[in-house]
């Protein structure tokens, strides 16, 4: 199934990447031909196979419930572009 | 080889040639300091490194163990990890990866953080927002990816031995094309904690040598369970360091759509014959097989499942508690997607684009569901063939190294470089590459396949036929 | 033809695990922001989530509670959306393979008892809390702005999805109600919904009595209170009834409940597109809970509070024993003796109630004693002998030693005392208004502190007025 433009668009805005007005064709065609090479899965019939989830077959991996020291605050923060007393501030959400 | 001796009959340091286990050598017998040893390997990068740009940062460190180079996707507290992106620009990590915290307790000293493709995406070290690495062999050409950098850097002689991240092929692929020895652990064995995330069920550290003994070495170091990473196992052996020659018994498995594959140069399949003909007179017993939907779907499989993995950990990279954040005026949707879009560079934005439409609605069961199956397969049909066999052969890379731009403006070429490192990693298995001679002048990687947990005998194969091959992994035009 | 409200509710239990869902940092309430973060919680790159087992346990525990069956391997799935409460820009949580699933939880009512079907039950992180800042009347000048703190973030929960069984507000709260009392004496939850760690929405819809199939649903939000759950899904039945009546159609949206106006407005969605890409975790293995696990788990519930409910109506009346039940007072209505259980009932939701002590401290049979006598001991002489009742070593002895005073010797005095003082009052009594022979007998206890036994100043008062 050949992608089109919307669904492009579509997609970018799921992923959150602002794709210039100029470069979504170009976007489109790439993905495109990358799609058509990848649809190559769909020739095989695996109805009666079962998706690998995993390469190992672990289970139970759990740790106790036992607290251990967080950062200082001052760490916390130590990256963010824009801290603010002491949180992490970005632009109203919801809006 | 034994270090040279100067007319002042000091120690001469010679880090084109000095493996890791010789330089353990030299410190352990107090012939040379730590300083020195760290000291030689500084002067290298000074007068090597503005041609090769193997490394992103130096960082120098002082100790008295055998200095390492890291991978920038590998977390080091308190040094800048970048994983070649703009979009981590500044991030400095306040905490250590497990891989680097084994290697600090081993008394490792880090030399730097080494180029890659950005976040481990690419075959070529093109893809990195900091510029290209360079092939030490010929810097016209690339050093294979993504750990490009680590690679360039052992074989360069700017790092005795470096750490690099395996997904699709980025350990075995560039070994291969820098004429060093590269091991793709089974997943599971190595802890990706502090890895800098690709794709999850893919990713594994896997160290880069010079020969397959300090490779042994360093894997020993690294491996077993890391409570921190859910997904690790302990090692049901320990890693036993390679030595003979013999291989007497071991059966080899000659994949036929691995070897005559459409795409490997002539000289890359002639190298890996003479290899496999070195096997059968050390003792292996020699015999063709076949993985039919491996090699036909394992790529088709892999540039589902990784790009799918892929947007989903790259999500993170948001300008919230790290990392760039773009300068707008505008609603929160607005920043995430002007941020998103200037810091990831093309590829990186085509795979999160590419595994999001995999993983959207109406889509998920034709392509991600359906590439986890076609996994179910490829996992079956190693299964199958390593009842009959120890080990499968085949080359790393169709190629030799091929020329800086040669395929950067097409995407699915670049992606055919990984064709026969994918399916062995689709399977969760592990897989050695080991120089086996030259081709057009450029370093031929031999790539050994095992079952799960089959290190000890790759390592003992790989071995073998390094010794009987005797490669010499120093770049000509640089002696 | 009437109209039937079909109210399905998803609740979020917040668990009081010591530590956090997949990382160690502590789950604390109320502590200075982001002062409870890790690398892991603040999902910094190459981070790997490490599942809680007592998160797990626990689920486990509340998932048998709520009778469904469990499942012999769940897995953890990524479910991905934008936003700044969501450090990796997924939610690690649960989808077609839950811990548990197709429970039944039954809520007794006035008129009979109620089962409500539990589709499933699941374990999921929680998200950061954003604070509004800025604007008009913010601290910031300038443009308005969020600000995150990931203490909560990745604190464990229990997602509960209920089927559309539920049929009013006042059903839900009890449902509610009935979860909150269940989790609390599992020890799993403070499950306080002003806090947050008990969370609830609502999809409402109604339909035609008799009527096959569902109409549009829409769905409340943000009712952070029992009785705020219960008007509000009362209001929104009632507008969707009006909007059918008035031959409008209903709009699926989220809505938001306004609990001091009484009124719904529309909630601003999160995401334009709800595409969550749900796929499996790869950083996690399966879940496949050991056989003594469940066992143990199963041993550690109890007697369910709807089923006690049921137990108790028989003695005292519906309401007695649902207050009882869910103020948790019913393990020591048990404790006390006495012929009169309604009585007993009444005094431990009310006057012991009112001084608040704790009933698992108070020891039954001095309490029997102390009601039985009530009738008999000065009034204040009792609420004080409550009020102690749960201090260690207390004996009913010295209260009940306390006798009223009945003896006319004693109360006379008191009495003409009170009548020559108010001789208005005494004419318009004696003119008729014996209403305030009331007002004569409060002034008496007043003047006696309530040490007067009622009936003998009732008599006395009697006499002496008609006189
Ligand atoms: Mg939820
Ligand atoms: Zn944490």
């Amino acid at each position: 199934m050949a992608i089109t433009r919307e669904d492009v668009l579509h997609v970018a805005a799921l992923a959150r990447l602002e794709i210039p007005e100029d470069e979504v064709d170009t976007v489109r065609d790439q993905l495109g031909a990358i799609l058509e090479a990848v649809g190559k899965v769909s020739e095989l019939d695996l109805s009666e196979v079962e998706p690998m989830t995993h390469p190992l077959d672990l289970v139970n991996e759990w740790a106790e419930d036992e607290p251990r020291p967080s950062l200082p605050r001052d760490e916390a923060l130590a990256n963010a572009p824009d801290p603010f007393e002491g949180q992490f501030r970005v632009p109203a959400v919801g809006g | 080889m034994a270090p040279q001796t100067s007319e002042a009959d000091r120690t001469v340091i010679d880090t084109l040639r000095l493996t890791a286990e010789e330089a353990a050598g030299l410190l352990g017998r107090g012939e040379v300091s730590g300083d020195e040893l760290v000291g030689a390997y500084l002067a290298a990068i000074e007068a090597r490194d503005p041609e090769l740009h193997a490394y992103l940062h130096v960082e120098g460190e002082r100790g008295n163990g055998v200095p390492i180079a890291h991978k920038d996707v590998i977390t080091t507290k308190g040094i800048p990890t970048t994983a070649g992106s703009k979009i981590l620009a500044g991030y400095t990590p306040v905490f250590d990866s497990t891989v680097a915290a084994r290697c600090k307790a081993a008394g490792l000293p880090i030399l730097g953080k080494t180029n890659l493709d950005e976040f481990a995406m690419g075959s070529s070290t093109e893809n990195s927002a900091y510029g290209p690495t360079r092939n030490p062999w010929d810097p016209e050409r690339v050093p294979g990816g993504s750990s490009g950098g680590s690679a360039a850097a052992v074989a360069g002689g700017l790092a005795p031995w470096a750490l690099g991240t395996d997904t699709g092929g980025s350990v075995k692929q560039p070994a291969s094309l820098c004429g060093v020895v590269g091991l793709r652990p089974t997943y599971g064995t190595v802890s990706r904690y502090g890895i800098v995330a690709f794709a999850s069920s893919l990713d594994q550290v896997g160290p880069l040598t010079k020969t397959v003994r300090d490779n042994a070495g360093l894997y020993a170091l690294i491996a077993g369970k890391d409570p921190c990473d859910s997904t690790t196992v302990e090692l049901p052996a320990p890693v036993v360091i390679p030595e003979g020659t013999d291989l007497t018994g071991v059966r080899i498995g000659v994949a036929r759509e691995m070897n005559e594959a459409e795409g490997i140069d002539p000289g890359v399949g002639e190298r890996v014959n003479e290899a496999i003909r070195l096997a059968e007179e050390l003792g292996a017993d020699v015999e063709e097989t076949s993985l039919p939907r491996s090699v036909d779907y394992g790529l088709a499989c892999y540039y589902l499942v990784a790009p799918a993995e892929a947007s989903s950990n790259l999500a993170r990279y948001d300008g919230v508690r790290y990392g760039h954040r773009a300068e707008i005026d505008g609603d929160l949707t607005a920043l995430y997607s002007r941020t998103r879009w200037e810091g990831f560079g093309a590829e990186p934005k085509r795979r999160i684009l590419l595994g999001t439409y995999a993983l959207s609605a109406g889509y998920y069961d034709a392509y991600y569901g359906q590439a986890q199956k076609v996994r179910t397969v490829i996992a079956q049909e190693h299964a199958a063939a390593f009842e009959r066999f120890d080990v499968l052969v085949s080359p790393t890379s169709p190629t030799v190294a091929f020329r800086i731009g040669e395929k950067a403006e097409n995407p699915l070429a670049m992606y055919l470089s990984d064709v026969l490192t994918i399916p062995s990693n689709m399977a969760g298995l592990p897989g050695l590459s080991i120089p086996c001679g030259l081709s057009e002048g450029l370093p031929v990687g031999l790539q050994l396949i095992g079952p799960q947990f089959s290190e000890n005998t790759l390592f003992r194969v790989g071995h073998a036929l390094e010794q009987a091959i005797g490669f010499d992994y120093v770049p000509e035009r640089l002696t | 033809m009437s109209w039937e409200p079909v109210i399905g509710l998803e609740i979020h239990v917040q668990l009081k695990t010591r530590t956090k869902m997949f990382c160690r940092c502590e789950n604390v309430w109320g502590e200075e922001p982001n002062t409870r973060t890790c690398p892991i919680c603040l999902a910094h790159p190459g981070t790997l989530p490490v599942p809680n087992r007592t998160a797990i346990e626990w689920a486990v525990k509340l998932g048998l509670a709520l009778g469904c069956q469990i499942a012999a391997r769940s897995l953890f799935h990524r479910k991905n959306y934008f936003y700044p409460d969501l450090p990796k820009g997924y939610q690690i949580s649960q989808y077609d393979v839950p811990v548990a699933s197709r429970g039944r939880f039954v809520v007794p009512g006035p008129d009979g008892d109620r089962e409500i079907g539990i589709v499933r039950a699941h374990l999921e992180e929680d998200a950061a809390k954003t604070v509004h800042v800025g604007g008009a009347a913010g601290r910031i000048h300038g443009a308005e702005a969020s600000l995150v703190d990931f203490n909560r973030g990745g604190t464990p929960l229990v997602e509960i999805v209920a089927e559309p069984d539920v049929r009013s507000g006042e059903e839900a709260r009890r449902f509610l109600q009935l979860l909150r009392q269940t989790v609390v004496e599992l020890g799993i939850s403070d499950a306080e919904m002003e806090k947050g760690s008990l969370r609830c929405d609502a999809n409402v819809s109604v339909r035609r009595a008799g009527e096959e199939g569902y109409r549009t649903k829409t769905e409340l939000k943000n009712m952070n209170s029992f009785k705020f759950v219960a008007d509000g899904i009362t209001a929104e039945v009632e507008r969707q009834i009006g909007i059918y009546e008035a031959g409008g159609e209903v709009v699926q949206q989220t809505l938001h409940f306004d609990p001091q106006k009484g009124t719904i407005a529309p909630l601003r969605s999160k995401e334009e597109a709800h595409d969550y890409r749900y796929f499996p975790e790869p950083d996690l293995v399966a879940i496949e809970p050991p056989e003594e696990l469940v066992e143990r788990a199963r041993a550690e519930v109890g007697e369910l509070p709807g089923t006690r409910i049921r137990r108790l109506e028989a003695e005292v009346d519906f309401d007695l024993a649902y207050g009882l039940v869910t103020s948790g007072r019913d393990g020591l209505y048990a404790r006390v003796p006495g012929e009169d259980r309604r009585a007993v009932a009444n005094v431990l939701m009310n006057q012991l109630a009112a001084t608040g002590v704790d009933p698992a401290a108070v020891a039954g049979d001095e309490l029997g004693k102390l009601i039985d006598a009530r009738e008999t001991i000065p009034r204040q002489a009792f609420l004080d002998a409550l009020a102690a009742s749960a201090d260690d070593g207390f004996s009913a002895e010295r209260y009940l030693a306390e006798t009223t005073v009945s003896d006319a010797s004693e109360l006379d005095p008191v009495i003409d005392g009170i009548l020559a003082a108010n001789p208005g009052q005494v004419e318009a009594y004696r003119g008729g208004k014996e209403g305030l022979l009331g007002f004569f007998v409060g002034q008496v206890m007043k003047e006696t502190q309530g040490k007067a036994d009622p009936r003998a100043v009732n008599e006395r008062l009697r006499e002496k007025l008609s006189a």
